[in-house]
């Protein structure tokens, strides 16, 4: 109980709770796993129903853009961590510089999701198209969860890119400091939820076939 | 707990603003939980009025065989908007929205919530998912008829505006969500210091219980709602037969949400009748520790019953017997809790004012409906009366009668606190008679009709269930007539009713130890915990206080 009431009292001098911030966020990344969790789940069904098709579709994506957008990925997840890093140590300019990085980083993985859906698209493979819907079930099931999960993923990389933006306008404009960089931190956590999610969805969808 | 309290009287967070607007901005800006409980509480109030018009309007539909009052098409979506306000806009977040973000700061001896300005962001989100809901009656293509479980495939076929209401389901339960979050962050970071876990009102218990369920089980609900817009929208298949899908699927990911969304339902009531027999009897709580763990029990059980709801889907038979059987063990640890509560009586001094009327009739209408869930659990019997009229009287009886009256209960057991003023006790006591008379006129009717084999969500009936029809739809109108009529006293109240004290009932958890309405920072001092929560010999200093 001694370091709640340690809390308890800090609480009234300093309004902040930087355990409580991380708990919070801590509980929210569980609420996302869940809600992946419901497509693995999906996921999890098909593959058993349609083995052999999920086989073959499998083959058709490609794993040289899929390795590409995974080592973008998780050199961002590092890049992330060391601005968290050097803020601590007070460095400011490496952490923006660490930060612009893994932007940047984001926005290369958005780009090759667009090469990648629109090779898709005009070979004419997207949900509701005569091409895909002339393949046995198992595959257009295949390619149905593949739109929606890596959709689904590159939906929370834009908010990423989103929260990740604001953040660094804050850290510019000295709103998040060496003693107060919570959000920085948070925001730290949901971008690695991104890139754990992504370790998934790789050998998913490109590498076991 | 001396030095929380002084005898100077403070302004109520009623004239005082926690911003920098006065009027009605100090409202809507507020990230005072205390004004956005009372917001929660104006706006829920309104939907839940909007469900009860929309039922006596299905009740008198069904008063006679054939048309009555509107066509099939127009009942179907009657059913379906009463079951979507109802459980997403009124039950779900009722309790903990109103009463918990009201009463569980205050409970634990903090100022707030962990995130206010979150809390505040959740009731808006509340309100844009109930928006869309509404928008979707309006817009061309007609109000949604799938009823409010959305099964596939007519929820994919149907031509209504069925995405919309969806989309607002999933909006309302990210709000659910960002509630749960707060509330586990302030049980866990702000309770006051010597407010060990096992110090706390029961009430907060069984809310952290609730939040538990609301982060763990909505998410799931969240994405299996989203695949079925992506099937409306696009046609990916995974839900779809004919693209190698699986409708039974659906209805697993949706009731691994729902169900453990009726214990979101009923928790935080069991919470508040936990609050209110102690007060009431004088006495402390009867096993305060196993009344703790039943919640924590029910919402981890609760996980594991899910596909009792499938019983006639589809499912292997040993499926079927394991949630059977992991069905009739979930109701255990509710009867720990009813067994409790009736042993806190026992000789104890009990005084039975409005919200332990309210309490007692809650105990017979949920015993009743805890009973017959058990019929529904057992596979033989469900075959039987699966999809009647059966299942809609177990359905009202443990949520209307069970959560609803603890709703009612609530207010009326907190009333004074939030508003500082006292309502009419005769004109209340007639208001619990008269709705148990109504209550069972409506539903009890509906047992006898589903055993006899009449089948839920249907327009038109044969002649031998328009007698027991009649009942029911007389009952809908004394049960709608004497909701209105409490209203009717408890706003009467608000403006006429006379000064509460700081504690008209003689309670001992925190909220009685600050003066009604609470001034803005709840406690001037943040209270030193000493008692047990329930522990009536503190009345006596409190009086000196």
């Amino acid at each position: 109980m001694s370091s709640h009431n340690e809390s308890a009292v800090a609480q009234n001098h300093v309004h902040r709770d930087e355990v409580g911030a991380k708990m919070g966020m801590w509980l929210f990344l569980f609420t996302e796993l869940l809600l992946f969790g419901g497509l693995f789940l999906v996921y999890a069904v098909y593959r058993y129903q349609y083995p052999d098709q999920f086989h073959l579709a499998g083959m058709e994506l490609n794993t040289g853009i899929g390795t590409l957008n995974t080592i973008i990925l998780l050199t961002s997840s590092l890049t992330v961590a060391l601005s968290i890093a050097a803020i601590q140590k007070r460095n400011k300019f490496l952490s923006v510089l660490m930060l612009t990085l893994t932007l940047t980083f984001a926005l290369m993985f958005m780009v090759n999701k667009y090469f990648e859906w629109s090779a898709k698209f005009s070979h004419g493979i997207y949900p509701g198209s005569e091409e895909l819907l002339s393949l046995p079930n198992g595959q257009i099931l295949f390619f149905g969860l593949y739109y929606v999960m890596t959709g689904l993923h590159g939906l929370h990389v834009v908010i990423g890119i989103i929260i990740l933006s604001i953040i660094l306008v804050m850290i510019i404009k000295d709103k998040i400091t060496y003693d107060n960089y919570t959000k920085l931190e948070n925001s730290g956590l949901y971008w690695h939820l991104v890139d754990l999610i992504w370790i998934f969805l790789f050998p998913l969808f490109y590498l076991i076939q | 707990m001396s030095d929380g309290n002084s005898t100077v009287i403070e302004n109520s967070f009623y004239k005082q603003s926690t911003n920098k607007h006065t009027g009605i901005l100090s409202w809507l800006l507020t990230v005072d939980h205390k004004r956005i409980g009372i917001m929660y509480g104006v706006t829920i109030l309104f939907f839940f009025l909007v469900g009860v018009i929309i039922g006596v309007l299905m009740r008198l539909e069904l008063i006679a065989p054939g048309k009555t009052i509107v066509d099939a098409q127009t009942y179907n979506s009657l059913f379906t908007l009463h079951g979507v306000i109802m459980i997403f806009l009124f039950i779900i977040p009722g309790l903990p929205a109103i009463f918990g973000n009201f009463f569980l700061p205050i409970q634990i001896g903090a100022r707030d919530v962990a995130f206010p300005r979150l809390n505040l962001l959740s009731y808006y989100i509340y309100v844009l998912g109930a928006i869309l809901a509404l928008l979707s009656v309006i817009l061309p293509g007609g109000a949604i008829d799938t009823g409010w479980t959305f099964y596939i495939p007519y929820s994919v076929r149907s031509n209504t505006n069925v995405s919309l209401p969806l989309l607002a389901a999933f909006i309302l339960g990210f709000s659910s969500i960002l509630t749960g979050l707060n509330f586990i962050t302030t049980v866990h970071r702000l309770r006051a210091p010597g407010m060990t876990f096992f110090k706390m009102p029961l009430f907060v218990w069984a809310t952290y219980a609730t939040a538990w369920i609301q982060i763990i089980a909505t998410p799931v609900v969240g994405i299996t709602i989203v695949l079925v817009v992506l099937e409306r929208l696009f046609g990916v298949g995974i839900f779809d037969p004919a693209l190698g899908g699986d409708p039974i699927l659906f209805q697993h990911l949706f009731w691994i949400y729902s169900h453990p969304a009726v214990y979101i339902m009923i928790l935080p009531a069991m919470g508040v009748v936990s609050e209110i027999i102690p007060t009431f009897a004088r006495r402390t709580i009867f096993g305060y520790k196993a009344i703790a763990m039943s919640s924590l029990a029910i919402a981890f059980v609760g996980y594991l019953v899910w596909a009792h709801h499938m019983f006639t889907s589809g499912m292997s038979d040993t499926a079927r017997w394991i949630f059977s059987l992991l069905t009739f063990i979930v109701a255990l640890p509710s009867g720990v809790k009813i067994f409790n509560w009736v042993a806190t009586m026992y000789k104890g001094s009990i005084d039975p004012k409005p919200p332990f009327q309210w309490v007692m009739s809650f105990i017979f209408l949920f015993s009743i409906g805890g009973l017959t869930g058990l019929v529904l659990g057992s596979l033989a019997t469900d075959i039987h009366v699966h999809d009647t009229y059966f299942v809609v009287a177990h359905f009202h009886f443990v949520m209307f009668g069970g959560t609803g009256t603890i709703f009612f209960a609530a207010i009326h057991y907190w009333f004074p606190k939030m508003f500082g003023r006292m309502y009419n006790d005769k004109l209340a006591t007639l208001g619990v008679i008269g709705f148990f008379i109504g209550f069972l006129m409506l539903y009890f009717p509906k047992f006898i009709m589903g055993y006899m084999g009449m089948p839920r969500r249907y327009y038109d009936y044969l002649p031998q269930f328009a007698n027991l029809q009649l009942i029911s739809t007389i009952g809908s109108w004394v049960l709608a007539l004497t909701i209105f009529f409490i209203v009717g006293y408890l706003i009467h109240a608000l403006v006429k009713g006379k000064r509460a004290t700081s504690n008209p009932w003689g309670g001992v958890t925190l909220e009685w130890h600050i003066q009604s309405p609470p001034p803005m920072e709840n406690f001037k001092e943040i209270p030193i915990i000493t008692h047990e929560p329930y522990d009536f010999s503190q009345l006596k200093e409190m009086k000196d206080e």
